[in-house]
């Protein structure tokens, strides 16, 4: 299709044109001010940078932020594609699936809601509220503060909040490209006395990898910009602040929009690396096709 | 016969890992779901897993949180208002997407790639940075308010994720295939609409399940733009304001958490079975 046209830019201009002003005018405003005080209001230089990296509370945000992109994107990337392996072989697929998938159809708050009720804490003395710590109890224990001990029981504990909700979504994301691999040629690995595990990371892996990145990429996007889930269980006390729940602090509790927007820019220079990366894998795709 | 019995005990792991998750997965909504029928002194005072001591005592339950949050006034218009908000803003990003994603995978034209980054880019924008900007033009058009702004805004959000999983999908799609096309001389509308649109039914299907959920759930967006007004609020602001937003109303709320995610879950079912093998078979280079 090398010949000379410009129809091209029919079929991307309704895209660009609404792009340009939800998405990248309010970024470039963002950028602007957060080259301003901390307010936003008069110029001040690269100071809501040096804030960033150098508050104590920021630095444990960006050191909680590392630990949710690394566990967070590894297990519901992993988990949502063996979900998505393991149930096409078995006749409940629709209905585990709908399981798996539920979670995101809870609305935040509702989420909130019970995953307060799994984690509450009471004294020993009084009977437990909270499904873990009835179980820790009824075993003997004492009961745990998964939210207040901090750094790891905490900070996981809401990781997994996360990885609860999203991981329907890679599933469901993964299993619509694995639906596309032709059976027979799964099939006929199988005949040739390929084993399961050899079927899996010598075919179905290789014609899914463009996918998996896909979700991936989704994955490390939606952890750096994770919020809600740590809004409404801890709202970022005892260790658990993550970047943009600072934001969200900075912006509406305390009217800091130019602190605010530094850190929107930080996060969106963290993912340069990431589209670098998928830059790489597309030219890839398009020579082999 | 035995060889049945020896299937069953070779894929008896497969069953119980699978059914080991989904019983983890499902723990956490069976206490949302049962905590929605408890009286709400209850709901605070116990675990909602006590109601298993005592199974058959049916006046542990009750409805009254469900009639409370469904005939609540202006429940049934919040519905329609979101219904409303919902298809348009689910279509209209499909749509303007496909479009985008199948010049970006199949059209060569200068800046593609760093276009299409960008755009993957913004993906990282936090919503809450653009509420401001965007709402003092949306006034200074008369957009705030209007159903026609909140699509479009949806529309703007929903963009980059589409744009991506299209891309990526249609560009997985075999060169084979739009060379014959080329060939009998069908335009590159034609092979959008006969050929691509047809074969990437599963990435449709995945996109407008999210983008459905995503504003059907929204709360942030319509508040902004729409502003709270009964005549135009959807289901999700018409709840926070019935149960005080993060309120201590949590018998309400679990309620509201039901009533509100049914449609999204029958939209899930129902695009399931789009989620087919073989769609793609016979046309693949094997």
């Amino acid at each position: 299709m090398g010949k000379r046209s410009f129809s091209h830019w029919l079929y991307v201009a309704p895209a660009l044109l609404i792009l340009a002003f939800f998405l990248v005018y309010p970024a470039v405003h963002t950028i602007v001010l957060s080259f301003g005080d901390k307010t936003g209001e008069v110029f001040g230089g690269l100071s809501n940078y040096r804030f960033i990296f150098t508050n104590r509370g920021m630095q444990i945000a960006l050191r909680n932020n590392l630990l949710w992109v690394v566990v967070f994107t590894a297990v519901t990337v992993g988990l949502g594609l063996a979900m998505a392996v393991l149930l096409d072989r078995v006749k409940y697929e629709r209905v585990a699936k709908a399981i798996i998938f539920l979670p995101m159809a809870i609305s935040f708050v509702g989420s909130g809601i019970i995953w307060k009720f799994i984690y509450a804490f009471r004294p020993a003395s009084v009977g437990q509220i909270g499904l873990l710590n009835a179980i820790v109890v009824g075993l003997g224990g004492e009961p745990i503060g998964w939210l207040i001990e901090r750094p790891w029981i905490n900070n996981f504990a809401l990781i997994f909040v996360g990885i609860w909700i999203w991981t329907g979504f890679c599933m469901v994301v993964l299993s619509a490209t694995y639906k596309g691999i032709p059976k027979s040629l799964l099939e006929s690995a199988r005949l040739d006395g390929a084993n399961e595990w050899q079927v899996f990371w010598r075919i179905t892996f290789p014609l899914m990898r463009s996918t998996i990145a896909v979700a991936a990429t989704m994955m490390l996007i939606t952890v750096l910009k994770i919020f809600d889930i740590v809004y409404v269980m801890t709202n970022g006390n005892f260790g658990t602040e993550v970047i943009a729940n600072r934001m969200y602090k900075e912006m509406f509790q305390f009217k800091n929009f130019g602190r605010a927007s530094a850190i929107a820019v930080v996060l969106l220079l963290a993912i340069i690396p990431v589209m670098l990366f998928n830059l790489k894998r597309f030219r890839e795709q398009e020579a082999v096709r | 016969m035995s060889s049945r019995i020896v299937r069953i005990l070779t894929r008896s792991p497969l069953h119980v890992v699978i059914i080991a998750i989904c019983l983890l997965w499902m723990l956490p909504s069976l206490g949302l779901l049962i905590s929605s029928f408890r009286p709400a002194v209850d709901v605070t005072s116990t675990g909602w897993w006590s109601v298993f001591q005592t199974p058959l005592r049916f006046t542990q339950f009750t409805v009254a949180n469900y009639v409370e949050v469904i005939t609540d006034q202006g429940m049934g218009r919040a519905f329609v208002n979101s219904l409303f908000i919902t298809i348009p803003a689910t279509i209209l990003p499909i749509l303007v997407a496909a479009y985008a994603a199948y010049a970006f995978a199949w059209m060569d034209f200068r800046g593609r790639n760093v276009l299409f980054i960008i755009i993957v880019g913004l993906l990282v924008v936090p919503l809450q940075m653009t509420l401001i900007p965007i709402l003092r033009v949306f006034n200074r058009l008369g957009l705030s308010g209007t159903y026609l702004g909140i699509w479009l805004a949806h529309t703007g959000y929903g963009l980059p994720f589409a744009i991506y999983l299209f891309r990526n999908y249609f560009g997985g799609l075999p060169r084979d295939l739009f060379e014959s096309a080329r060939i009998d001389g069908a335009s590159r509308m034609k092979v959008f609409l006969r050929i691509v649109l047809p074969l990437s039914v599963p990435a449709i299907a995945s996109v407008a399940i999210f983008q459905f959920l995503w504003v059907w759930n929204d709360l942030l967006v319509a508040l902004i733009y729409l502003g709270g007004t009964e005549d135009v609020a959807p289901m999700t602001l018409q709840v926070s304001n019935l149960a005080g937003y993060l309120g201590q109303d949590w018998h309400l709320l679990t309620a509201a958490a039901f009533v509100s995610m049914a449609l999204p879950l029958a939209v899930f079912f129902a695009l399931q079975r789009f989620f087919v093998r073989g769609i793609l078979a016979g046309s693949v280079k094997g």
